[in-house]
Formats: structure tokens, C-alpha cells, sequence
């Protein structure tokens, strides 16, 4: 089948703009979610600069909300190929009282990350953020730029991005100002898994069926965790499950599944008839919710 | 697998989201939960059918205002290939982004009202293909059901199109016609029921019948620096790998290079990527290249086919599309960014600013604003090492920087080295 075919252009371009941020800033970094897309971005990041060291470190906005096995492959990721990891917590940015943690039935701290990550980039002076993100993902992801630019606060104006013509791109800024990187932008989610099991990499163990606690909530199956708030009248379960997208524990819900190996998946998605992000909780909230997050900062 | 990218171009109401929106569903491209979501809002707007449209307009600005205000990136497959479509506005303010678009496509689809035909913008829409030398044009004639699918409106159309394309085009430019109906579906996947008078492919078989292959010239190699590759481990004390994207052409093991600007000549020893060794590197390919002499190359430089490398130059001309609020003077100072080399650029003059829709020239140029088109004669403080956009798109174009703002001001496409 031609669509189990990763179209080789899409390393190519990812690579170059990885290599053209190293070379148009001084202080960049990578933002490593532990989810599939920043798994991806690192083993590109390591494809551009092979054989040298991948010459940036990886920046983990921790929500202190992980699936254990997120943090447990982040280390293991970070020993296996000598990277260098900073971790900024959002529990640091609340005990501050910069950020106020959300109350009822469906708080989460995904939204507070920004708060965190905004510190983060002042504090290590970066320049350049490499994220994950894919137009495919979501309507105002669509409108992102390959580089786009943030003034000082991180706010993000879609009606001031800079033109890219070809494959030029102009990372020039002001001092205070940083650039969010997109690499993977002309990805979708079928060519990201493509690509994974093309380049044979290792994921955490929540992305393949596994048995785990859940209730179920707005016909959504949910993880169940002790970061989240849950009425007695939902009931928890034990359910064969796995996970499309991995964030937050209390944003992101798990789908049925029995799906063991990359095989396996990629055959459930391309028979899905829901999207990637419609198991994302954060982006129920409104018709816009994601232009507004990115507005404040957002990835 | 191959991926063909698409960039669209249509004014205001010509139904250009509803297009995509319907190329979207008929691929089934889109899942259930946008479907449902997209119903919810139709049925909220009081409308008796699934409007497609909102599947692509994103922004909440654009769904108050109802019109598209920037490039949309889209995505859909089919067995054959990955396509890519920029999703462009069509109203004047924002042609930049028009331009922005069509620079990294291969085809260029434009939207016309069966009703309205021909207007102004259609005739930028077909000007900016032509500029950006986009070889496939697809000129979509929509809404065909409001004019009671008629052959003789289409033919119409299509006669005062072609009467200022021939103008316009360059040698080798390929334009077809369609009559379409995003509404109804009318010849977008499938052939058109309410006119057995047309007798091509519906849209998406004209898009899976463009051959990509065959479009490639075999243009001389050209492989911009990007970065010089030193690991300087105990292991590998001597690597030094040259790494960048081909811009042009292709390089084999063995082969002769020129190294720009040091004019010096050296031998590929070896092409990588990710450790594995390859025979060939083409354009396109992100690569390490190794070299069997020590030259000193950093950012910038050029590595070239020995027999073919391109002129270095200090002053050129080109023709130059403006994207800036802040308008272009003569006189003034940019950084030029040609690949990824930057250099200071004087501009020593510009002239022939085009009126789009009537092709009439203004020769005395002393402001050049937003959207407008010219021709320009720039002075570089260093050579830089191009070709003209004619000869090799990919190492011909350039865009100016404004050194106050940081802004990508202007987009160039070179007509004459000096």
C-alpha cells in the first residue's frame, strides 16, 4: 500500500530547519513533551548534526501530571543518546504564585504551562524553541509558521507573520524576543507514524494497548489518576486501552484499543473516524481554544 | 511517495473554502468529529446543508468576518500521492501571502465566479503564477449551477482569461480549464452529472495526472552550506562534513566540485546521512557532504558543479514582489538573504512598476508599497553565488530583510547578473 510510504522530502526539510537553527541562534532548545512528536523531533535533531552531539538541550515543562512512563523514557531517551535535559516545573511557578492552580471537575494545568515555559525561556535566555506542533493538528496550527516569531510576552499575532518564501527562512530578532521553531509542520499524524516505524523508534508504553484504570466521562475514556478531580457517580473500571496523543495526564483521554505494535496502530488510524485531537480535553473547551492558548504563549 | 503541493487563489466569494472543504470530504480526508462539529455550526447559522467551508477557515477573525485572511496549511491523501495546498486570500491586502504561498508550489489553482468572471484579481492570481514560473495552472470556473451549467458561459470565461494570459505566460506553461461546483460537487472527484458537455477529468484526476518527474529539469548542482560538521571526539578527530539541502541537480561520490567564493577545486569523497553512506545525493536531499581536500569552507559558501558553477556577483536585477507596510525606496539599505547566505544590499534603483490588470508600466518608481510589483538593480556589500530565476528557481530567488524591523520585506526573482 502506497500510503504506508513516508515521503523521504519531509526528513530532508525537518533536518535543514533544525540545522538552520543552530546556525541562526545562539541559545536554542528543544521542547521534549515525551509525546510521539518531540520523540520524532529528537531522533531528527540527532540526524542533522550526526555525527556530532546534538548541540542544544531538551527543555521538559514538567506539569508534575506525567504518565510515569513518560518521565521513565525521557531518562532513558536522554542516557541512551547523551543528550542534555532541563526540567522546569510548573508546581515551582504555583508555589511562586505566578500561576494559580484551576479548580472543579475538569481542572487541569496544561494552560498553566505557559506560565512555566515563559519563565523558562527568560531564565535560560533562549533564543529559538523547537516544538513539535503540525498544521495538520488543528485550525489555527493550519496559519503557523515554520519560524514564528514571539515578542517579549510569547504572544503569538497571526496577522504579523513574516512571509516564508521557498525554504528561506528569517529568524532575526530583537533582543527579548524568540522564534518558535516547527520542524514538522507538513507532517500528519499518519506520516509521523509512518516515519516511526520506518526509523524503528522507541515509545513510551502508553501509546500501545495496555490495562489500565479509567472512567468514563462526556463519552470520553479517561485516565484515572490522583491529579484528577472525579465525582463519586463515575465509576472506575479496568480497560484494554491505549493513547493517541500524549500530554497531560487530566488533558488527554485514552481511545479503545488493542492495538500492540506500530503495525497495529497505523492500520486503527487510518481506519479512525476521529481526529488526533479529539481526544484532547484541552481543546473541547471552545470553538477557539487553541488560538487563544497560542495568543497567550502557547506552544 | 511523492507530494504535490497546491497553492489556491480565488477573491472573496468565489467559493474557494467550500473547494477544499469538498475535496476534503469526497477524499474522506476529514473525520467524523469535524464533520459533526461543522453540522452543529451550520445548523447554529440557520443553513439547510453542511457548509464545507468551515473546515478550512480557521481563525475566529476570519469566521467573523467570514473571509480568509492568511496562508492555511492543508492536508490530504490519496493512494497516489500526499497533497499539500496553501490556502490563500484573495483580496488585495494580503497578496503577499498569495505570493507566499505559490513560492513552494507546483500548482496553481484559481477560482473564478461563473457569474462574475474574470476581475481583477484573477488577474494577479494568474500574474503571480507566472512570476514564480508555477508550470501547472488549473483555473477552476465555479459555480457553474448559478449560470445553469452553461457551456457557452464557460467558453466565455474562458476566452476573456486566455485573452490576458497569452500576455502573460511563460514558454511551457500548462493552463486548463474546468467548470466546477464546489456546492453541489460538480466535477471535483467525480464527473460532472449537470455537464456531459465537458469531457476531461474531474479536478482531482487533473491533480493526480501531473507528473512531477517529468517536470524536473536536470539543472547543475548546487549545494549551499549550512554548517561545517566537527564532531572532534578522540574517534572522529578529522570528520569534517560539509551539511546542507541540494538545492539544485545532483552530486555522486567521486565528482568534481567548485568551492564559492574561494574558487578552489576539490573531489567528493563521500556522501552521508545519518552514518549510512550514499551513492548519490539529489535535490532536495539534507546531506553530509565530505571532501577529499582540506579547504576552508564555513556558512554560506557554495559547493558547485566543477563544469557549471554559478557567477559570483556584487550587483544584480531582478524583479521584486513587496510584502512590507513600510514601503521600498531607492537608496536604501537591506540584508538580502539568497538560501541561507545573507549580505548587505544597497538598492540602486527602482523602475517599471506593473499594473497587473492592464499590464501598463510606471518607468520612474520612487515608493514601491505593499503588494506591488517592479523591477530593482541592487549593489552587495559580498558576492553571493546565483543563478537567475529563469535558469534554476531554487538558487535564483532571494528575499530583503529590514534591518530595523527584522521583517521580510520583499521577495526577489533574478533577471540579470552583473
Amino acid at each position: 500500500m502506497n500510503t504506508h510510504h513516508f515521503p523521504q522530502q519531509l526528513e530532508d526539510e525537518a533536518i535543514y530547519i533544525i540545522r538552520e537553527v543552530a546556525a541562526q541562534f545562539e541559545r536554542p532548545a528543544l521542547l521534549f513533551s515525551g509525546g510521539k512528536d518531540s520523540i520524532t523531533l529528537v531522533h531528527l535533531a540527532r540526524k542533522a548534526f550526526f555525527p556530532a552531539k546534538v548541540p542544544f538541550a531538551l527543555l521538559h515543562i514538567d506539569t508534575g501530571h506525567n504518565f510515569p512512563e513518560t518521565i521513565e523514557f525521557r531518562d532513558w531517551l536522554v542516557k541512551e543518546f547523551n543528550l542534555k535535559l532541563e526540567v522546569r516545573y510548573v508546581q515551582d511557578s504555583i508555589d511562586q504564585k505566578k500561576a494559580t492552580e484551576e479548580s472543579g471537575k475538569y481542572s487541569s494545568r496544561n494552560t498553566l504551562q505557559t506560565i512555566t515555559l515563559l519563565d523558562a525561556i527568560e531564565e535560560l535566555k533562549l533564543d529559538a524553541c523547537i516544538g513539535g506542533a503540525r498544521r495538520d493538528e488543528e485550525k489555527a496550527r493550519a496559519k503557523e509558521r515554520i519560524f514564528s516569531v514571539r515578542d517579549d510576552f510569547g504572544q503569538w499575532d497571526s496577522k504579523r507573520q513574516r512571509p516564508e518564501l521557498f525554504d528561506m527562512l528569517n529568524g532575526k530578532i530583537n533582543l527579548g524576543e524568540n522564534v518558535r521553531v516547527f520542524p514538522i509542520s507538513n507532517w500528519t499524524e499518519l506520516d509521523v507514524w509512518n516515519y516511526i516505524r520506518r526509523e524503528n523508534l522507541a515509545l513510551p508504553g502508553v501509546y500501545f494497548a495496555h490495562e489500565r484504570e479509567v472512567f468514563e466521562r462526556d463519552g470520553m475514556i479517561w485516565p484515572y489518576s490522583p491529579f484528577i478531580f472525579k465525582t463519586d457517580d463515575e465509576l472506575v473500571f479496568k480497560k484494554t486501552v491505549r493513547f493517541r496523543t500524549v500530554g497531560d495526564m487530566t488533558c488527554t483521554a485514552a481511545v479503545d484499543s488493542a492495538a500492540v505494535d506500530l503495525e497495529d496502530i497505523i492500520g486503527e488510524i487510518r481506519a479512525a473516524t476521529i481526529s488526533e485531537r479529539g481526544a484532547r480535553i484541552d481543546d473541547k473547551r471552545s470553538e477557539a481554544a487553541m488560538e487563544k492558548r497560542k495568543q497567550q504563549g502557547y506552544f | 511517495m511523492d507530494i504535490l503541493k497546491i497553492t489556491t487563489a480565488g477573491s472573496v466569494d468565489d467559493g474557494k473554502s467550500t473547494l477544499i472543504g469538498r475535496l476534503l470530504y469526497e477524499t474522506k480526508s476529514v473525520t467524523q468529529d469535524k464533520l459533526d462539529a461543522i453540522d452543529t455550526v451550520s445548523k447554529r447559522k440557520g443553513l439547510d446543508f453542511v457548509d464545507l467551508s468551515l473546515l478550512t477557515d480557521g481563525l475566529v477573525a476570519e469566521r467573523e468576518q467570514g473571509i480568509t485572511i492568511d496562508v492555511a496549511h492543508i492536508y490530504f491523501a490519496t493512494l497516489k500521492r500526499k497533497y499539500i495546498i496553501a490556502d490563500t486570500p484573495g483580496h488585495f491586502e494580503y497578496t503577499r501571502n498569495m505570493v507566499t504561498g505559490a513560492s513552494n508550489s507546483h500548482v496553481s489553482l484559481i477560482l473564478i465566479d461563473a457569474r462574475n468572471g474574470v476581475v481583477d484579481q484573477t488577474y494577479r492570481h494568474f500574474y503571480i503564477a507566472s512570476l514564480l514560473r508555477i508550470k501547472h495552472v488549473i483555473v477552476c470556473v465555479n459555480k457553474m449551477d448559478l449560470v445553469a451549467f452553461s457551456e457557452e458561459r464557460f467558453e466565455e470565461v474562458k476566452a476573456q482569461f486566455m485573452a490576458y494570459a497569452e500576455q502573460v505566460r511563460f514558454e511551457g506553461q500548462e493552463i486548463e480549464f474546468i467548470p466546477i461546483s464546489s456546492l453541489m460537487g460538480e466535477n471535483i472527484t467525480t464527473p460532472s452529472v449537470g455537464m456531459p458537455w465537458y469531457t476531461g477529468e474531474p479536478l482531482l484526476g487533473l491533480l493526480e495526472n501531473i507528473n512531477l518527474q517529468k517536470d524536473k529539469k536536470e539543472l547543475a548542482f548546487r549545494l549551499p552550506v549550512q554548517m561545517v560538521i566537527r564532531p572532534m571526539g578522540e574517534l572522529l578527530h578529522d570528520y569534517r562534513a560539509y551539511a546542507g539541502k541540494v538545492a539544485s541537480g545532483s552530486i555522486k561520490a567521486g565528482t568534481k566540485v567548485k568551492v564559492l567564493p574561494s574558487g578552489l577545486e576539490s573531489k567528493v569523497q563521500t556522501l552521508e546521512r545519518f552514518g549510512e553512506t550514499l551513492s548519490e545525493a539529489a535535490q532536495g536531499d539534507s546531506v553530509n557532504l565530505l571532501l577529499t581536500d582540506d579547504i576552508d569552507i564555513s556558512r554560506g559558501d557554495m559547493l558547485a558543479s566543477a563544469e557549471n558553477a554559478p557567477t559570483a556577483t556584487k550587483q544584480l536585477s531582478a524583479s521584486i514582489c513587496w510584502l512590507d507596510y513600510t514601503s521600498l525606496r531607492p537608496g536604501q539599505m537591506f540584508l538580502l538573504q539568497h538560501g541561507i547566505n545573507r549580505v548587505k544590499a544597497k538598492v540602486l534603483s527602482v523602475k517599471n512598476k506593473v499594473d497587473v490588470a492592464t499590464l501598463a508600466k510606471t518607468e520612474e518608481v520612487d515608493e514601491l508599497k505593499l503588494n506591488e510589483i517592479a523591477t530593482i538593480e541592487l549593489k552587495l556589500a559580498k558576492e553571493i553565488f546565483a543563478d537567475t530565476y529563469n535558469q534554476n528557481k531554487n538558487n535564483g530567488a532571494f528575499i530583503l530583510v529590514n534591518e530595523q524591523s527584522n521583517n521580510t520585506s520583499g521577495v526577489g526573482f533574478i533577471n540579470e547578473i552583473f
